[in-house]
């Protein structure tokens, strides 16, 4: 029943931008999807007791390292992809495998991760030459006189991303699902609660924690590419550094950290909400839309630290416990 | 091929000087630490308000700097209570890794605030202190000024810390923070008087660094990284371990910067300290738990 419920909603999704949606509402959608896909796989790992500071570095590499290899050796993201995505591996490897051995938890994990990011954002600024530093960078067109090119992975139909996107905001889930039934997630749920008791029990805590670690730093570096390739407009600031960092734990926690979906209505609540205030509000007001949103990030940690869906769906659960057991009696 | 040169020996001087101010950072960071166990990701944009209210207290409202700067300070000494009575002490019983989120709301929250009430433009004091010629070195006056006034500042803590009976009271919880209520100490009292010293600390970086850079609303972004960052190079919570690395920090920014490039300079700094992490977790001084 709900299973079919889900296909339908799925379908739905899927045909609602053949019913005559506009270019803006349709770029909103895309912009849901592709972010509820970056929140998805930070909340692979971070549901689980790791909090990284770090995915702004994964992110930064996905969308840097594709749009450099296009525009300065004329690389197609295609075999920009698989080089990006190993240099993802092995970079979330080398900090994450001594992290792990070492037991760095909590506070330590997430200021380690939080250099990592830092990393990267310097080093884009660093080879401003090549990068263009802090004023960003743009992929080379492959649209001069042409509507898409699959070679340049550069589409002006807002269509085309909306498919690529939901597929593979889809695949997000389907990882997320297969992560949350496996066995290892068990073993996982004990280690974010007591690691040595875990351990004891003969999980090897380090090899889950790594593996859980690069799924989900490698889907965040795929979402760099797709952010990259949609947008094209790239700038450190905003693919790297500590505050594409914080905007990923925000997204996830304000939708919900231990839902399916709870990262991904967080992604729909904090887009709508920044549009929605620039739309209420016009470009006038500078930096209204911040407060609100940190005032609102304050204020969810402090009274709703399980999001909107997790909230939603207790409340839910209890209303359904409270009526089944008036039934019962 | 000479490498050491006079400019070489500048950039160390220069990285003397910085670390004096990354210390002073590192310490109200490392105070706060100690005894609320919180870490504060918006310490920086704390350090931001400080040098937007000696800007608007000397250059608006015309206040002489003598008196803009006790102002500032006591100004985030006020809002580092505030902050610890409305944002802290909800979650103090919550998750860890909350506590330190709900902080970096606060980043947002206290950015948008600046950007909302002071534009975006970047404001300086306008007020141009010489620079020193040393030998054959130029040293500016006003990196040396902050230098000595942190270093004083630092030490004036130690005093406090070591010689007065609620200094002592706070080195106490911060070594065992379970003993505080056997003392008969009322936590709240302290935590909050440990929020405010932090952020008066806080607020004379801010009069220290309003003299040498432009303010603009994310310029705590620019240091808010390195300071978490010596003060977790340092040992978190380990006020000594933390003065310490803040020197050695701001060694690899300068002398790197002088070798390669500023940014190069950071990036080599962001290496060694993940390096030291997986040589000594706990921090080049901290106690292994």
């Amino acid at each position: 029943m709900t299973k079919s419920l889900r296909w339908i909603g799925v379908a739905a999704l899927a045909l609602a931008p053949l019913m005559g949606m506009g270019e803006y509402p349709l770029h909103l959608l895309v912009l849901c999807l592709l972010w509820g896909f970056v929140y998805t796989s930070w909340a692979i790992m971070g549901r689980l007791g790791m909090v990284s500071l770090g995915h702004g570095g994964f992110f930064g590499i996905g969308a840097y390292g594709v749009v450099m290899g296009w525009n300065h050796f004329g690389l197609s993201p295609w075999l920009g992809l698989p080089i990006v995505l190993v240099s993802t591996a092995i970079v979330a490897f080398l900090i994450g495998y001594p992290c792990f051995r070492l037991k760095i938890v909590g506070h330590y994990f997430a200021l380690v991760t939080l250099a990592l990011s830092e990393i990267v954002r310097m080093i884009i600024v660093a080879l401003r030459d090549q990068t263009g530093g802090s004023l960003g960078a743009t992929p080379t067109t492959a649209l001069a006189d042409t509507s898409w090119s699959i070679v340049a992975l550069q589409f002006s139909s807002k269509l085309v991303w909306f498919y690529i996107v939901l597929g593979v905001w889809l695949i997000g889930l389907w990882v997320w699902t297969r992560v949350d039934r496996s066995m290892a997630r068990l073993a996982l749920e004990a280690i974010s609660q007591e690691e040595d008791a875990a351990a004891s029990i003969g999980v090897n805590v380090t090899k889950v924690k790594l593996a859980v670690t690069m799924i989900s730093a490698l889907l965040t570096c795929i979402g760099g590419v797709l952010y990259a390739q949609y947008q094209l407009y790239i700038n450190p600031e905003t693919v790297s550094g500590i505050g594409i960092s914080l905007q990923m734990v925000f997204g996830a926690i304000a939708g919900g950290l231990y839902v399916r979906l709870g990262p991904t209505v967080g992604a729909v609540f904090t887009l709508l909400l920044a549009e929605g205030l620039r739309l209420a509000l016009g470009h006038q007001i500078h930096g209204l839309d911040t407060t609100i949103y940190g005032l609102l990030l304050v204020l969810f940690i402090i009274f709703m630290p399980k999001g909107i869906l997790g909230a939603a769906t207790q409340l839910w659960d209890r209303r359904r416990g409270a009526k089944a057991l008036a039934t019962a009696t | 091929m000479q490498i050491f040169d006079v400019f070489l020996l500048e950039a160390i001087v220069n990285g003397i000087l910085l670390g004096g101010i990354l210390a002073l950072l590192a310490l109200g960071l490392n105070l706060i630490f100690g005894v609320i166990d919180v870490v504060w990701i918006c310490y920086a944009e704390l350090i931001m308000i400080g040098m937007y209210a000696v800007y608007y207290l000397h250059n608006v409202y015309a206040w002489p700097l003598w008196l803009a700067f006790p102002a500032c300070i006591a100004v985030v000494a006020v809002l580092g209570a505030v902050m610890h009575q409305l944002v802290i002490k909800p979650v103090l019983s919550a998750e860890p890794i909350n506590q330190l989120l709900v902080t970096g709301g606060v980043l947002f929250l206290l950015q948008g605030v600046a950007t909302l009430a002071f534009g975006v433009e970047f404001k300086n004091l306008g007020i141009s202190l010489p620079t020193l010629q040393v030998g054959e070195m130029y040293l500016s006056f006003a990196r040396l000024i902050a230098f000595v006034v942190a270093l004083a500042g630092m030490i004036a803590v130690y005093v406090f810390l070591k010689r007065t009976y609620l200094g002592t009271a706070i080195r106490a919880i911060s070594q065992d923070r379970s003993i505080m209520p056997l003392m008969g100490v009322n936590p709240n009292r302290i935590f909050l008087f440990t929020s405010a010293l932090g952020g008066g600390l806080a607020g004379l970086a801010g009069c220290l660094l309003v003299l040498q850079y432009d303010i603009h609303p994310a310029i705590g972004l620019t240091f808010g990284p390195i300071i978490f960052l010596v003060c977790v190079l340092g040992g978190l919570g380990n006020m000594i371990g933390g003065f310490v690395a803040a020197f050695i920090f701001a060694q690899f920014i300068s002398v790197g910067g002088y070798f390669f490039h500023l940014e190069w300079g950071y990036v080599i700094a962001f290496l060694f300290f993940i390096a030291v992490m997986f040589w000594r977790p706990q921090g080049l001084f901290g106690a292994r738990s």
